[in-house]
């Protein structure tokens, strides 16, 4: 592989990926302007996960790691699930 | 070249390579559990004082907050090239994507440092002088100040660690490649992001629909 196809192929998805974040950024101050009353606080954090999503993907490369790595990360995600469904189980069933 | 970046008790650069970022990944877990105590506080708060959050959101600095929210994202993807850069073997090209990076993370602190200028000049700290009377208001901005200070220890840690890359590589470009400190230093630099990205709607989002 020449230079010039090494410096694209290091370039391109990080690239691309970068410009989807920033189009969600865009996306996500945009719509907190738009009254969708009770939907603003859900669509805004959607659109957080997916940017944190594109991070440990492409950024993080997740998905290039070995299954330990993902197995390490993934345990994070689901206990922090597990902590706030055993909360909203309490404060927001009352 | 490879040898001498083998340190004990490992005899094999890629399995050395798997500890490093197998032990950064577990460490990354028990950040996003600190964190994610702060985020259920937060949680709760905002369902028992709805109108209090939506009033102190809007009193943040949506420039600020948008600003350093793309500031961040940038230095991840220019950590994210120059992990790349450097098992390419393009040491340079990554040693000036960590100046990039560590610029980047330094011009995020500078600006958060006048937002908290703004902020205090707002009387939006909590206490006798604080600026809004609605319940739950200075709550908010307890969880603010907290959030945005740990995440920012978090920023200079994290900036700590890109300069010694930087320092260390700086005449040793092969170390980058060889050594596993750019793949854990970058990981964490993507995690600190990856919080940020968690806090912006939290904090600088919430009430702007609500006039």
């Amino acid at each position: 592989m020449d230079d010039h196809a090494r410096i694209k192929d290091i370039w391109l998805r990080p690239l691309l990926t970068w410009l989807a974040l920033c189009a969600l950024l865009a996306a996500t101050c945009t719509l907190a302007y738009v009254p969708l009353g009770d939907g603003n606080f859900p669509v805004s954090l959607g659109i957080a996960a997916i940017k944190a999503a594109l991070v440990g993907s492409i950024f993080m490369r997740l998905f290039e790691n070995n299954a330990l790595n993902r197995l390490a990360a993934v345990a994070g995600p689901v206990w922090v699930f597990v902590m706030f469904v055993l909360m909203g189980a309490d404060y927001f069933t009352r | 070249m490879s040898d001498s970046f083998i340190h004990p008790p490992f005899d094999a650069l890629a399995r050395q390579h798997q500890a490093v970022s197998f032990g950064m990944w577990l460490f990354l877990v028990s950040e996003v559990l600190l964190f994610a105590g702060l985020f259920a506080g937060y949680g709760v708060y905002r369902g028992i004082f709805p109108a209090g959050f939506l009033a102190a959101g809007r009193q943040t600095d949506i420039v600020y907050g948008t600003v350093n929210t793309a500031i961040l994202m940038t230095s991840s993807f220019t950590i994210a090239v120059a992990g790349r850069a450097a098992r390419a073997e393009l040491g340079r090209m990554a040693w000036w994507l960590l100046v990039a990076t560590f610029t980047l993370g330094v011009l995020f602190l500078v600006l958060k440092g006048l937002e908290y200028r703004e902020d205090i000049a707002k009387h939006l700290v909590p206490g006798p002088d604080f600026a809004l009377s609605v319940p739950g208001a200075q709550i908010f901005f307890s969880y603010y100040w907290i959030m945005t200070g740990v995440h920012a220890v978090h920023v200079t840690c994290g900036l700590i660690a890109v300069l010694r890359l930087v320092v260390a590589s700086r005449n040793n470009l092969a170390w980058l490649a060889g050594s596993a400190s750019e793949d854990a230093t970058a990981l964490y630099w993507h995690l600190v992001d990856i919080i940020w990205i968690v806090l912006y709607p939290l904090l600088y989002l919430v009430g702007r629909s609500h006039g």
